[in-house]
């Protein structure tokens, strides 16, 4: 029973840990194999300790408590948003009953399944940014990376303990199983393609943060308004933490930016490589692929799959309860993107299966924010320059767009065109090894690389010359 | 006849229906009449037309609906354990000139679809008792046709050891369920005529698609009936072969019938319960648990114990009690879908009943009993309800019981205890016995156990291997005797959600599945009725030509023609 006592201190939650015997045996054999899975997997910077900030409860202090600490004894934690006692399920079939505490039978399969690939995406990234560490641009960068890293780590956490919590036996195996799968491994690779990809570079990184965790961002959102209550309160949590990592790659690009801008500026040309720089079309082009890539991980433009998870109760829409409509769709339709005899164009189809495109057009809108947000800072400079999103026909591999070639202005083009053409939409292998030889880390405290410009405030009101961390 | 007005798919047997019960006695019987003479028992259908068990058809023409055959089974029952003396049983008409018309017509034709798929599954088991009295009981049948024989009526008549057909230049034996109702005789007739009585295939396609039938001396040549009688020596002739049929029977002389006392049964919405048996019906999990008590006595010393416990024996009474709530269930809950096993009590004395009953098979009250518990294990196999086995601390899946858990689709038996509930208990245990081992085959003809383990003679040897061991969970995982063996952390989680998953599948989709798994290996004239024969027909009962408002069925007796969709599926 002694080993029960320090689970609230080793592993801080608010799901009652310590008196739930199925969820400490679970624990128990899956810990240690997480932990090995981090010494393996995870940041390959060796570190004595870094500046980070740790989750002990969901309070507004709780969830933001900063010091240093090895990140090996993360205390990764396990919270959910408080529980509100009268909520009922928004949407589908069973909207207006109360929301479920238990995993129904009848939809442990397809739940189950939401989680797993949620909660694969989540080492994944960590390990797809494993080797970043070695190429930081500064001790702050390198900081913001790991605060990233492990707050994925505890993500994975999250949707562990749903799978142990409520899904048996069979949760216990899915869950080992989140450990064994590798991003980019051959014999076991991650479940989504884009989690497969080695995070490169810095600036691939903050593309990254920016572009594919708002995905993340968004598929949370809508588990956030499962009938599943605990995976509802686990989802809402976690929204809070996501927010942060776009913040760095908001930050991140806004950084990257303006220090194109300055050097332009300076030197009164567009191309600032040869200053140690990121000229702006290499940036667009690493836009262009991460956004893009980005829009294919929300799926087809039509899904049965998401459809049946709508009705059933288990997945709703961004915003849910912002919607003015019936909130179960089984009458409406809805335009989605759709090539028409050749032609980009749109068809209808009913608003249930479409639900894919409803939320892809979601996310669409919130990633023009951060165009505006840099064209601000060009504009702020003087430039005439601007960064776009590419049209949503660019670049896909999923959905309607995939069978066709289009432009970033999304003319269609022959197979032949886009080959020919394609090097100045995406990062050739040229502007690839430019970006990489910039990769020099700067381990000195107050120091930053060339090719950014530094935060203007730092960490939790520390400047930015805070020693945030140390390396071993 | 005035026509059947009936357009909508009926609801005449429906839940409004008074429920249906299952426990007749000779003295109340409407149909049937029991005369004995010595070793000759006849058995003598008769038919009353205004006696349907719900209103709105005649049984006419000695027809049949559930009731009658529900007063059949009781018979056949009865004669094996309250009638040792009996060694043939002559099946005959209390009608002039018809033997039996089958299935009452407007009866099937007014009928939804489960009411008969229930009702053919019923007369079916019924049927293959009969020949089990003959093959196992020393209860010859013999089938004396006094009439015409058609559809249902000549099915009977084949699961008798011996037909005689009257040979009045009128009377004939026929299926024409095909020619007038567009459906299939679906009491094994199909089945049997080939693979019982050997008919040449060419002749048995000719025979069941003429409806008048055939009789006389080419029924005999084409094997249909085993012997023509002419009238005037009707009589003395089936005397003479019932005599004769008698004299080969292992049935004992100076025995004394056990007497089959009603049962003690209480029937309420949301419970059954019994001496030894308890059925909880769930409505909203679509669930009903049926919990079986094992002996609360010690086994009784020896064979005469067991005659003068009579029907209060336990292996007996529990088997009566278990035959009964499955008959009921299956006829009366429709929607609940799941049927949860669970037993209870001391595991020891099951076996050591199991012993007394094995070491005595040369007795016939004991060959009754042990062949009745298999019969009704056979019931559970062909009941299209998902079997669910929970086997906890208390329990006593052993031998005979173990075989329920080895009929389940899944098991699971808890690792360890209940740590909150019952930390000193036993742990849950299971028994392989030698019960288990060849007494209660199943409708293919293998052991629970060959069954399960078919194709994999090594895994069946390692669990045969541990007879009379108290297997613990682990064990009997490793083994494969048991699906899964969560631990008390898990098991509510896991026996809820794998209740509540099957209750969400397609009903349809999970008895043929069910169906199909259950029964693996070689066909024999029972898997052939209860899989090839039953599924074809219930499709074609389901199938417009059949039951469509144009469709053969409802247009029988109605002077109109019944309009076929003519495209071969």
């Amino acid at each position: 029973m002694t080993a029960t006592a320090d689970y609230s201190e080793k592993i801080p939650n608010n799901v009652d840990l310590h008196e739930d015997r199925r969820l400490q045996r679970a624990l128990e054999s899956w810990q240690p194999n997480f932990l090995n899975w981090w010494e393996s997997m995870g940041p390959t910077l060796p570190t004595e300790d870094v500046y980070l900030r740790t989750a002990v409860n969901v309070g507004r202090e709780g969830w933001a408590n900063f010091g240093h600490v090895a990140m090996r004894d993360y205390r990764w934690g396990i919270f959910l948003a408080e529980r509100d006692q009268e909520r009922q399920i928004g949407f589908g079939e069973h909207k207006g009953e109360p929301a479920w505490q238990k995993v129904p039978g009848e939809y442990r399969a397809d739940l189950q399944r939401l989680i797993v690939i949620q909660g694969d995406t989540e080492p994944a990234s960590v390990e797809q940014q494993r080797n970043l560490g070695a190429t930081a641009p500064s001790l702050y960068d390198l900081r913001n990376l790991f605060q990233v890293n492990v707050e994925e780590g505890r993500h994975l956490w999250a949707m562990v303990y749903l799978l142990h919590a409520y899904f048996g036996r069979e949760g216990r195996e899915e869950a080992e199983e989140l450990l064994h799968r590798n991003s980019g491994s051959d014999d076991a690779p991650r479940i989504l393609g884009a989690f497969n990809e080695e995070t490169p570079d810095w600036l691939s990184f903050f593309m990254f943060t920016y572009f594919t965790d708002r995905d993340g961002k968004y598929q949370l959102g809508t588990l956030k308004e499962s009938a599943f209550d605990p995976l509802s309160r686990t989802c809402e949590f976690m929204l809070k933490e996501e927010a942060h990592h776009m913040m760095v790659g908001t930050t991140g690009i806004d950084r990257v930016v303006e220090r194109t801008a300055q050097l332009m500026i300076e030197n009164e040309q567009d191309d600032v490589s040869q200053f140690g720089a990121i000229s702006l079309d290499v940036i667009q082009k690493y836009l262009n692929f991460h956004y893009s890539v980005s829009l294919d991980l929300f799926g087809g433009e039509t899904s049965t799959n998401v459809a049946n998870y709508y009705t059933a109760g288990l997945k709703g829409r961004w915003m849910e309860d912002r919607r003015k409509d019936d909130h179960r769709l089984s009458d409406d339709a809805m335009l989605v993107d759709a090539v028409l005899e050749g032609e980009i164009g749109q068809t209808e189809v009913s608003a249930l299966v479409g639900l894919n495109t409803d939320l892809r057009r979601a996310y669409i809108s919130d990633c023009e924010g951060g165009v505006k947000r840099w064209n601000k800072i060009l504009d702020d400079a003087g430039l005439p320059q601007r960064l776009n999103l590419p049209s949503i026909a660019f670049n896909r591999k999923v959905g309607a767009f995939a069978a066709i070639e289009a432009s970033p202005d999304g003319q269609q083009l022959s197979a032949d065109e886009w080959t020919k053409k394609q090097g100045d939409w995406l990062p050739t292998d040229v502007d690839k090894t430019h970006v990489h030889s910039l990769m020099h880390p700067v381990y000195e405290r107050g120091k930053i690389a060339s090719w950014i410009a530094p935060p203007r405030n730092g960490i939790n009101n520390q400047p930015f010359d805070y020693d945030y961390v140390h390396l071993s | 006849m005035t026509g059947l007005a009936v357009e909508e798919e009926p609801s005449a047997p429906s839940a409004e229906s008074p429920r249906v019960e299952f426990q007749v006695e000779p003295t109340s019987y409407q149909h049937w009449r029991l005369d004995f003479d010595g070793p000759i028992a006849t058995l003598t259908m008769d038919v009353d037309e205004q006696g349907g068990l719900v209103p709105g058809y005649e049984l006419k023409l000695n027809s049949y609906d559930l009731g009658v055959d529900i007063e059949l089974y009781d018979a056949v029952q009865r004669l094996r354990f309250e009638h040792p003396e009996v060694r043939t049983v002559v099946l005959t008409s209390g009608k002039d000139k018809i033997f039996c018309a089958g299935a009452n017509i407007r009866m099937l034709a007014g009928s939804p679809h489960p009411w008969k798929v229930n009702f053919c599954k019923f007369t079916n088991e019924t049927r293959n008792g009969i020949e089990d009295a003959t093959a196992n009981s020393g209860q010859t049948y013999l089938a004396a046709l006094n009439g015409t024989a058609s559809g249902g009526g000549y099915e009977l008549a084949l699961a008798c050891e011996h037909i005689m057909l009257i040979d009045d230049r009128s009377s004939a034996v026929s299926l024409p369920e095909l020619p007038l109702l567009g459906v299939l005789p679906g009491t094994g007739g199909l089945t049997r005529v080939v693979d019982k009585r050997f008919v040449r295939r060419d002749r048995a396609d000719y025979f069941a698609t003429k409806s008048e039938g055939v009789g006389g001396k080419k029924a005999v040549d084409w094997k249909l009936v085993d012997e023509v009688v002419p009238r005037q020596k009707w009589a003395d002739t089936v005397a003479e072969r019932a005599a004769e049929l008698s004299q080969n029977s292992t049935r004992p002389d100076d025995a004394h019938g056990i007497t089959l006392a009603p049962l003690t049964k209480d029937r309420a919405d949301d419970a059954i319960t019994y001496d030894h048996l308890r059925v909880t019906l769930d409505r909203a999990t679509r669930t009903a648990e049926i919990t079986i008590a094992g002996p609360q006595a010690d086994a009784p010393a020896d064979v005469a114990a067991i005659h003068k416990q009579g029907a209060a024996f336990w292996p007996l009474a529990v088997t009566r009690e278990l035959d009964d709530a499955i008959l009921d269930l299956r006829t009366n809950e429709l929607e609940l879908g799941t049927w949860v096993l669970r037993t209870t009590g001391d595991a020891a004395r099951v076996i050591a009943h199991d012993d007394l009953l094995l070491a005595n098979d040369d007795d016939w009250l004991v060959n009754e009993i042990v062949h009745y518990l298999k019969r009704t294990l056979k019931r559970l196999d062909v009941t299209s309800r998902s079997l669910i086995a929970l086997i906890d601390p208390g329990s006593c899946f052993a031998g005979s019981l173990l075989e329920l858990a080895l009929a389940a689709d899944r098991s699971f038996q808890l690792f360890g205890v209940f740590e909150d509930v019952a930390p000193d208990a036993e742990p849950a245990a299971i028994t392989v016995g030698a019960m288990n081992l060849g007494p209660l085959p199943m409708g293919n003809g293998l052991t629970r156990l060959q069954t399960r383990y078919y194709g994999d003679d090594a895994a069946r040897e390692a669990a045969e291997a541990r007879v009379g061991d108290a297997l613990l969970a682990e064990d009997a995982e490793q083994l494969g005797l048991v699906t899964f063996a969560p631990d008390d952390i898990d098991w509510d989680e896991e026996v809820r959600i794998t209740v509540e998953e099957r209750g969400s599948f397609s009903p349809d989709a999970l008895t043929g599945l069910e169906a199909n798994y259950r029964f693996v290996g070689p066909e024999t004239m029972e898997t052939k009725i209860f899989g090839r024969l039953t599924a074809w027909q219930n499709w074609i009962f389901y199938r417009p030509n059949a039951s469509g408002p144009a469709g053969a069925l409802r247009k029988f007796g109605t002077g109109q023609r019944a309009d076929f969709d003519r495209k071969r599926v």
